[in-house]
């Protein structure tokens, strides 16, 4: 089955700009097109949190570039900063444009298995978008019900004020899943159909590895939440009760339904970014990743984990309390695999030649901050711990911590990594180390000091911590992280000017700029449409050959040089 | 670095819940310091120099795997460690609620607590029901029980020295309970976004030494006992 797709496809008509921009079934150009709707919801995403923190350091004050905030426009920033980041930042840039580039470059395909379906699933998520972006300008202003929309306060406009706003906003959502559904259905099928000759799942890379677990955990929970938006949506909108109460629902339903979905999605984001991760450290030390295996079996159980602790959302929302401990139990007992998974990482580095290139820095800066966001999510994951800090700016370090060093620390290794391989140039190093650093020590400042006024009792998504006079004394905190997130948004600007600056600019990237073994450093840098030209690549060997005894250089890809000779049996590593 | 940031506990089982929140931060601490600090030597010791050629470890087999096989089964006893350690206080906090005498009843609704007692019959929804707007006064060194509710949306009742917290939901009464050691006046703040007043919303503990609260009672319903 996968030696069927040989000679003759390989040719594509120059396009014109409309089939090469926008209308384009390449895998190459939608992973481009979900790359940018990502930065730009990102810009959208970061200028909501900017307000947010201005309010929060000086609460009730003009917000410069924005306006008065105030306490209902915050809970409009709170909501749509989640939203935004987690579902059409992190999303499109980890899975969608990762998934979509790599994938058919790395298991040696010329596209996914269903190109149209991919424009598809790319424009759901653009119009997706733009209804969550048009929500902030109907009568009523956008969803304020936070990013997990409990009902009943999100159930019946009366409790916010706000009606459409938050329609639309569920709409954007179910748009949203739908194009991921549709997206993951692809990459399955895909990577299970499309591999090159001699590519087994033994072999395949392992961001590839997480890509399809990241797909098969999305197509496997989120059917529920996509049931329950319809539901909350008929409840706002023709008068069904299943999360009202008084009506005979049930609120609690819910939030079961959204974190059944809730946990999966976190390792949705996270499994990617580490997998992108896992793919620079062999290259930037010159060795083998660190138990290949291991980390395949880590995911699938970390994976399989992932759909039952979901209640570890729920210890204190009022469900029975004897079905605390359970989840508890599961949801601490997922440190195991990821800590297997990090042990492999650093062991990654045992006896490596490590060069600091930059998605080398990344990819380290990523383990750091993970290590240190997945430690705290132990005293989250202990039921009685999370008595007093469920709900606290703990909460809120701790997430940042796992969910940025996953969408920053992981995805700019990934975008430093193949930016080469995605736009032909590569991106200029100095302004890279200034953007690294900046980052790094401006995302620590921001974020670290914010596990302390938790601990000391700043509950989450106040629009003004000064109302508290267990939070007044620590002010200088909210005002600190606010200063530091400046910075960290200034840094951001770097990268911005860095990316658009190297697209024209940048020194010209040969086809493998950093002596890489995997599969799509073997295409032309940027591969045409079709990738492989005339003869389709074979594979006679594991992904991470670096540094073997024998070789004559340190490394050897995993390209056969024809198929007829793997078939033939030569070479076999 | 963490610990010292806690506000000062005043209940019974706040300790335990403190105990455990110690617990599992020096079991991380301990894993921060090794895993970053072994990061760091791997960093510094084996960075890219000339003539230094990398080894072939591939890590697969069971006998260099051990390196970090071994390390996950120290951390799956530290979990169940955690794990046995913190149901017993779960159970004590949520699960066994003790005998009191004092039973409180408090409703969460949009933008305030109301704190609901049932006067000297000790039933509610009698006359003798006497009911405080953002106010809540119990006795020190007394159980307390509570039954929490809500009338509109989902809040969060939050007792940050008592390290209490409970989620209250329309339609249903969920039961909880306190003990506060130390008489003051504490802050009770809602943890759950509640609307557009949520930021504000908050009440006050006020926890009565012994002869406090007879007088604050016989002051209350000194009306009725006559």
């Amino acid at each position: 089955m996968t030696m069927t797709a040989t000679a003759p496809h390989e040719h594509h008509e120059a396009a014109g700009f409309f089939r090469t921009y926008l209308y384009s079934t390449d895998h190459k150009m939608i992973a481009k097109q979900y790359l940018l709707l990502g930065l730009i919801m990102a810009v959208v995403g970061g200028f909501l949190s900017y307000a947010m923190r201005w309010q929060l350091a000086w609460p009730d004050t003009e917000v410069p570039g924005f306006g008065f905030v105030g306490p209902e426009t915050f809970n409009v920033l709170v909501t749509n900063h989640g939203t935004i980041m987690v579902f059409f930042v992190a999303m499109p840039i980890l899975l969608g444009s990762f998934g979509n580039f790599l994938i058919p470059l790395m298991i040696g395909a010329r596209d996914m298995a269903f190109p149209r379906l991919n424009a598809l699933s790319f424009w759901l998520l653009a119009l997706g978008s733009t209804v969550l972006c048009v929500s902030f300008f109907v009568p009523g202003g956008a969803a304020p019900a936070g990013w997990t929309g409990y009902p009943p306060l999100s159930a019946k406009a009366e409790y916010t004020g706000v009606n459409w706003g938050l329609n639309l906003w569920l709409l954007a959502h179910a748009i949203e899943f739908a194009a991921f559904l549709l997206g993951g259905v692809n990459f399955l099928t895909t990577v299970v159909t499309m591999r090159a000759p001699g590519m087994t799942m033994g072999r395949l890379p392992l961001v590839i590895w997480q890509q399809v677990a990241a797909a098969t955990l999305f197509l496997l929970s989120v059917g529920p939440l996509i049931a329950g938006a319809v539901m909350l949506l008929m409840d706002r909108l023709v008068g069904t009760g299943f999360f009202i109460p008084e009506r005979g629902g049930e609120p609690l339903l819910w939030q079961h339904l959204f974190w059944f979905f809730g946990h999966p999605e976190v390792y949705v984001v996270l499994l990617p970014a580490l997998g992108a991760a896992l793919e620079v450290y062999p290259v930037f030390s010159r060795k083998p990743v660190f138990g290949y295996r291991w980390i395949i079996w880590a995911t699938i159980c970390a994976g399989a984990l992932s759909f039952i602790v979901w209640a570890h959302h729920m210890f204190v929302s009022g469900m029975d309390p004897r079905l605390a401990m359970p989840f508890s139990i599961t949801t601490i007992l997922i440190s195991v695999p990821f800590a297997l998974t990090v042990f492999a990482m650093v062991a990654s580095l045992y006896r490596g030649s490590i060069s600091f290139e930059l998605p080398m820095l990344w990819g380290l800066g990523f383990l750091a901050m993970f290590t240190t966001g997945g430690l705290t999510g132990i005293f989250l994951g202990s039921a009685p711990a999370d008595i007093y800090l469920n709900s606290t700016y703990f909460v809120v370090a701790h997430f940042h911590y796992t969910l940025i060093s996953a969408v920053i620390f992981g995805g700019y290794a990934g975008i430093y990594y193949w930016f080469p391989k995605m736009f032909g140039r590569m991106l200029g190093t100095r302004l890279g180390q200034l953007h690294f650093w900046s980052t790094l020590v401006f995302f620590n400042l921001t974020f670290f000091p914010l596990h302390w006024i938790g601990i000391a009792g700043m509950v989450r998504r106040i629009a003004n911590p000064l109302q508290y006079e267990m939070v007044a004394p620590h002010q200088w905190i909210n005002v600190f992280s606010t200063l530091s997130l400046l910075g960290l948004v200034a840094s951001q600007l770097v990268f911005f000017l860095n990316f658009f600056l190297s697209q024209f600019r940048g020194r010209p990237a040969p086809a493998n700029p950093w002596n890489a073994t995997t599969l799509e450093w073997t295409a032309p840098s940027p591969p045409p449409h079709g990738n492989w030209g005339a003869s389709m690549p074979a594979v006679e060997r594991w992904p991470y050959e670096y540094s073997a005894p024998g070789a004559d250089r340190d490394w050897v890809g995993q390209r056969a040089p024809t198929v007829e000779a793997l078939l033939r049996g030569e070479g076999r590593a | 670095m963490f610990l010292s940031w806690l506000p000062e506990n005043i209940s019974s089982f706040g300790r335990d819940i403190d105990g455990i929140i110690g617990l599992i931060y020096y079991i991380t601490l301990a894993w921060f310091v090794v895993t970053m600090g072994t990061l760091l030597v791997f960093i510094v010791r084996y960075r890219r120099r000339p003539g230094q050629a990398a080894g072939y470890v591939r890590g697969e087999r069971l006998r260099e795997a051990a390196w970090i096989l071994v390390p996950c089964l120290l951390i799956l006893v530290l979990d169940l460690w955690i794990d046995f350690k913190g149901a017993a206080v779960w159970a004590k906090v949520k699960v066994d609620l003790p005998q009191s005498d004092v039973h409180v009843k408090v409703t969460g609704k949009q933008f305030n607590w109301v704190v609901t007692y049932p006067g000297p019959d000790g039933k509610f929804g009698t006359e003798d029901d006497k009911t405080f707007l953002d106010e809540m006064h119990v006795p020190a060194g007394k159980p307390v029980r509570l039954t929490l509710e809500a009338k509109d949306v989902i809040h969060s009742f939050f007792l940050p020295n008592l390290r209490l917290k409970q989620d209250v939901l329309p339609g249903r009464a969920i039961p909880a309970w306190l003990d506060a050691m130390k008489p003051g006046q504490y802050e009770m703040p809602c943890a759950a976004l509640c609307g557009m007043g949520h930021s504000g919303m908050k009440a006050t503990l006020v926890v009565h030494d012994a002869t406090g609260w007879a007088t604050w009672v016989a002051e209350q319903w000194s009306g009725e006992k006559k």
